[in-house]
């Protein structure tokens, strides 16, 4: 890493608590692919306008190109690693549905629209087409007409139980 | 049963839902360099000096390169040689790279590249075609700025128009269109010691870019071998650039022999990369008052920017669709790909045709007005059937759905033309085809090879030269293997596409990767296949006209066995289970000269119905539903031919409302980040009405035909008339915006 680094942080990142130092000139999104190696968040403009890179934070879905890497401290960090685990086959009800529906074409916005998903759901679960529409504005998508997404979002709402969205919501009230 | 029709899912969907790393951004090489390039800051100036001591200096700048450091020709060869790889003397439009800046990380690469001091001497630009086109004084390529004239000339014009009871002319112009892929472009190259170099990287075209690396480095085909990696969208916008992102790392690694990594960041991209042409065009026809379309005079001038990329082959298109798919005997249509100083236009999605065809079904329904018939009849009265002639003299013989899917957006929809409607609603058509494949424009690249491997546990490899860039091609060509060889879907996996591992296959372009992909693998297969056969044959102890694959299961002489045992056979008595395909399309009677003969071998077919509400106080229009059929001769896998429908339409729907990309007076791009060249949102999102409808093409695997980019070229003509059906007011110069109607309302 050749920028400063914080003092040790806490931070929760995927379902695991880490106390790393962080380099402060960072973004969220650089840490989690250069340093952290975790590829699956994408990176499509670096300022905030395409969603690509979204994660959740705090159990909602935010661009990680416009978060620094410090301010992560003390906070619930989930990427597109922690919806499937490492090695791990089974895929999340979010992710079936996506293929379900085949609302993957290139599948580069992918990860992003998943982790909005998410985010959408954890607040609201059964989502009308409007809510739907709004949650995932700020995800852009060029191949499929955004269509089968919706019919994705809605099926994966008829298939989610609370065991499925659980992880996403520890440590968020602590925070 | 059949996989082929089916809804099968997506080959690399579950990897693509976990985010797995395969797009070239996420891989990582130890002792890999960051890239980044230096560029003109003016559309047109010479060189006078470059000075890099400054940059040089700063930690962690490993290098910075300029022609002289380029071992081979200083070219980057698309169509014509005329586009240097790093400029020399000149420099031709805002943008145009100088020098290559490598560095530790991208960050410091990317800041050095930017601080970058050259002095250039300003010359006068030429940045409006019109103006550039038979320029007395400023050459900047021949005599006149004409990187392609095209002149297509049916019957007699002049005599036809003076027999027209209506005639009707006008002047169109249609702006910029960036692609807009959501993966920026991106591209890694890694040298070896043994003096060969890999590439790696987000394309369309592989083989172009191998073209493209053998040329700067001065190495033969066998020390090059490139790799697609998953590639994030591609709409024509990594036809031919990755070519040059290949050069830009390829040199550096190449020299430094380190592994180079070079992405473009969002601004640059948009900047710097290729576009839809802007054209302008005169549009003149004629019918008689019974509605016979019997005269077409055009014009038809493309924005080529400042080198010819792949401009003189988008002009092909544009004017083989000039007329839009009727019958009209009397046609004269000059078309002209002009050079400026801009960043160099070339392949999107429809490839010069979406530009035309807005003109022709704008003056379409323009003329069944005129002559007091509706848009709908006035269409069926011209359009193309089996038996009937093309502009180009071409006879069509099948294949040819158009009439279906004008009765299909009609009666999925429920309206009729003249039906009541709502103030402020209205409702628009437009017809259309697509040339499938290169066609006559593609001359010895219509050509693919294929490599089949079917290993000793029945796992299937194929491998072919096209490239999967999110339209489903990896699937499709699953289930015609599948199929092909009588195999279980899920013994069927494709290689990432190398070129190391079939002949040069073309370009993934045209809509092309179905029918030729598809047939060259059916060839491979047919191969493999004879020798199960006669395999099977002997274990089933009948004739192998008896035997049915299906499935992995094979039947015959009253008794059945598991395919897996025939390989098994097979691989026990030695008998080879791999084999290569190849197709080539068949040839085309294409004249230049003339502008006459078979330009394609088959066409696509296409109505959409676009149903629009307008505000006739802000000039706002809403879209509410679009209405779109497709004749796709099979579809190999229905799913994903709605999926490219819906997509391609979008794309449309932001080509004709609000997709607005322009130059500023000093030639760059004005508006060159989402948050100011706005598409499509899933809020913008209309509700789309995807219908398949399937004239099966001969010629093609399992009858389909290539149809990928034609559900963007019809929509924006349908929303234009759509726009004038709801308050009368013909907007002519795209995008639709607000303020444009709201000025023809106030106009009226």
């Amino acid at each position: 890493m050749s920028s400063d680094l914080t003092p040790k942080i806490k931070f929760r990142l995927n379902g695991i608590d880490m106390e790393k130092e962080v380099p402060a000139g960072w973004t969220l999104l650089r840490y989690l692919r250069e340093e952290l190696g975790l590829t699956g968040t994408k990176c499509g403009c670096e300022i905030g306008e395409c969603g690509a890179c979204t994660v959740l934070m705090n159990g909602k879905p935010v661009n990680s190109c416009l978060v620094m890497a410090p301010q992560i401290e003390n906070a619930s960090i989930w990427t597109i690693e922690g919806v499937t685990p490492p090695g791990g086959t089974a895929l999340h009800p979010v992710q079936k549905a996506f293929i379900e529906c085949d609302a993957v074409h290139c599948g580069f916005c992918t990860p992003g629209m998943v982790m909005t998903t998410i985010g959408l759901l954890l607040q609201n679960k059964k989502p009308d087409n409007s809510q739907i529409k709004q949650a995932l504005a700020g995800n852009l998508c060029r191949c499929t007409g955004y269509i089968q997404i919706f019919e994705a979002v809605r099926l994966a709402a008829a298939m989610i139980s609370e065991n499925d969205m659980r992880p996403f919501r520890e440590n968020i009230s602590e925070n | 049963m059949s996989v082929v029709g089916k809804r099968v899912a997506r080959a690399e969907g579950s990897e693509r839902v976990k985010g797995a790393g395969l797009f070239a951004d996420d891989y990582k090489y130890f002792g890999m360099l960051h890239a980044a390039v230096v560029r003109s800051p003016l559309a047109r100036g010479e060189i006078r000096k470059i000075d890099f001591k400054t940059i040089a200096k700063i930690p962690g700048v490993a290098g910075i390169l300029t022609y002289k450091d380029i071992p081979g020709r200083n070219c980057v060869p698309i169509v014509i040689d005329d586009q240097s790889f790093l400029a020399e003397r000149y420099v031709n439009y805002i943008g145009e790279p100088i020098a290559i800046v490598v560095a530790e990380n991208r960050q410091t690469a990317r800041l050095a590249a930017a601080q970058a001091k050259i002095s250039i001497e300003e010359l006068p630009p030429l940045l409006n075609p019109l103006e550039a086109l038979n320029h007395p004084k400023i050459h900047l390529f021949g005599n006149d700025n004409i990187y392609k004239h095209i002149h297509i000339h049916r019957g007699d014009v002049k005599k036809a128009f003076a027999d027209c009871d209506v005639i009707i002319e006008n002047e169109y112009h249609t702006p910029y269109q960036e692609h807009a892929y959501i993966e920026p472009q991106s591209m890694i190259a890694i040298p070896f010691p043994d003096g060969s170099i890999e590439i790696r990287g987000s394309m369309q075209c592989p083989f172009y870019v191998r073209k493209a690396i053998t040329t700067i480095l001065g190495l033969p085909e066998n020390k090059v071998r490139v790799i697609q990696c998953a590639t994030g969208g591609g709409f024509g916008g990594k036809e031919d650039v990755p070519s040059l992102l290949a050069c830009q790392v390829a040199l550096p690694a190449w020299i430094f022999k380190r592994p180079v990594k070079l992405i473009y960041d969002r601004t640059e991209d948009m900047m710097v990369t290729s576009k839809r042409h802007p054209a302008y065009i005169k549009y003149k026809s004629g019918a008689t008052k019974d509605g016979i379309l019997r005269a077409v005079e055009a014009e038809y001038i493309i924005d080529g920017g400042a080198y010819s990329t792949l401009s003189a082959v988008v002009l092909f298109r544009g004017s083989v669709h000039a007329i839009g798919p009727y019958k009209c005997e009397n046609v004269d249509v000059h078309s002209y790909a002009v050079a400026t100083n801009k960043v160099p236009t070339g392949a999107f999605r429809g490839f010069g045709s979406p530009q035309i065809l807005f003109a022709v079904e704008s003056q379409m329904d323009q003329l069944a007005e005129k002559i007091g018939m509706d848009p709908v009849m006035f269409r069926k009265k011209n359009i193309l059937r089996v038996g009937d002639t093309t502009v180009t003299g071409q006879k069509l013989e099948y294949s040819v759905g158009l009439e279906e899917t004008l009765d299909k957006v009609i009666e999925k929809s429920g309206w009729t033309p003249g039906k009541s409607k709502e103030d402020g609603v209205g409702y628009g058509i437009s017809t259309i085809y697509y040339g499938v494949g290169l066609g006559a424009g593609g001359k010895s690249m219509a050509r693919t090879g294929a490599r089949v491997l079917v290993h000793a546990d029945g796992s299937v490899l194929f491998s072919v030269g096209t490239t999967e860039i999110g339209q489903g091609m990896t699937t499709v060509l699953s289930q015609i293997v599948a199929d092909e060889l009588g195999a279980p879907l899920d013994w069927i996996s494709m290689m990432p596409t190398d070129t190391s591992r079939v002949p040069d296959s073309g370009p993934t372009v045209a809509s092309r990767s179905t029918t030729m992909s598809g047939n060259a693998l059916k060839d491979a297969c047919i191969k493999i296949k004879s020798v199960l056969l006669e395999e099977a044959a002997s274990m089933l102890d009948c004739s192998t006209g008896d035997i049915i694959f299906d499935e992995g299961i094979v039947t015959g002489g009253g008794k059945t066995i598991k395919l897996l045992d025939v390989i098994k056979s097979c691989f026990a008595k030695r008998l080879p289970l791999s084999a290569e395909g190849w197709y080539i399309t068949p040839s085309t009677s294409w004249d230049d000269n003339t502008g006459q003969g078979d330009a394609y071998v088959v066409y696509a077919w296409a109505s959409n119905l676009a149903k629009v509400k307008v505000d006739k106080e802000t000039g706002e229009v809403n879209l509410l539903k679009i209405w779109a059929a497709h004749d796709v001769g099979k579809a190999i896998n229905p799913a994903l031919a709605e999926g490219q429908i819906e997509g391609g339409t979008l794309q449309g729907v932001g080509y004709a409302l609000m997709e607005d990309m322009t130059t500023n007076a000093d030639g760059a791009i004005r508006n060159p980040e989402f948050s100011t060249y706005i598409i499509p949102t899933a809020s913008d999102q209309p509700e789309i009405v995807p219908i398949i409808v399937e004239h099966p093409f001969p010629g093609g695997p399992f009858g389909a035909k290539g149809f990928g980019e034609q559900p963007l070229m019809g929509v924006a003509p349908a929303i234009a008339n759509a726009v004038y059906d709801a308050v009368k007011v013909r907007i002519k110069d795209l995008p639709i915006t607000p303020e444009k109607v709201w000025q023809g309302l106030k106009n009226k």
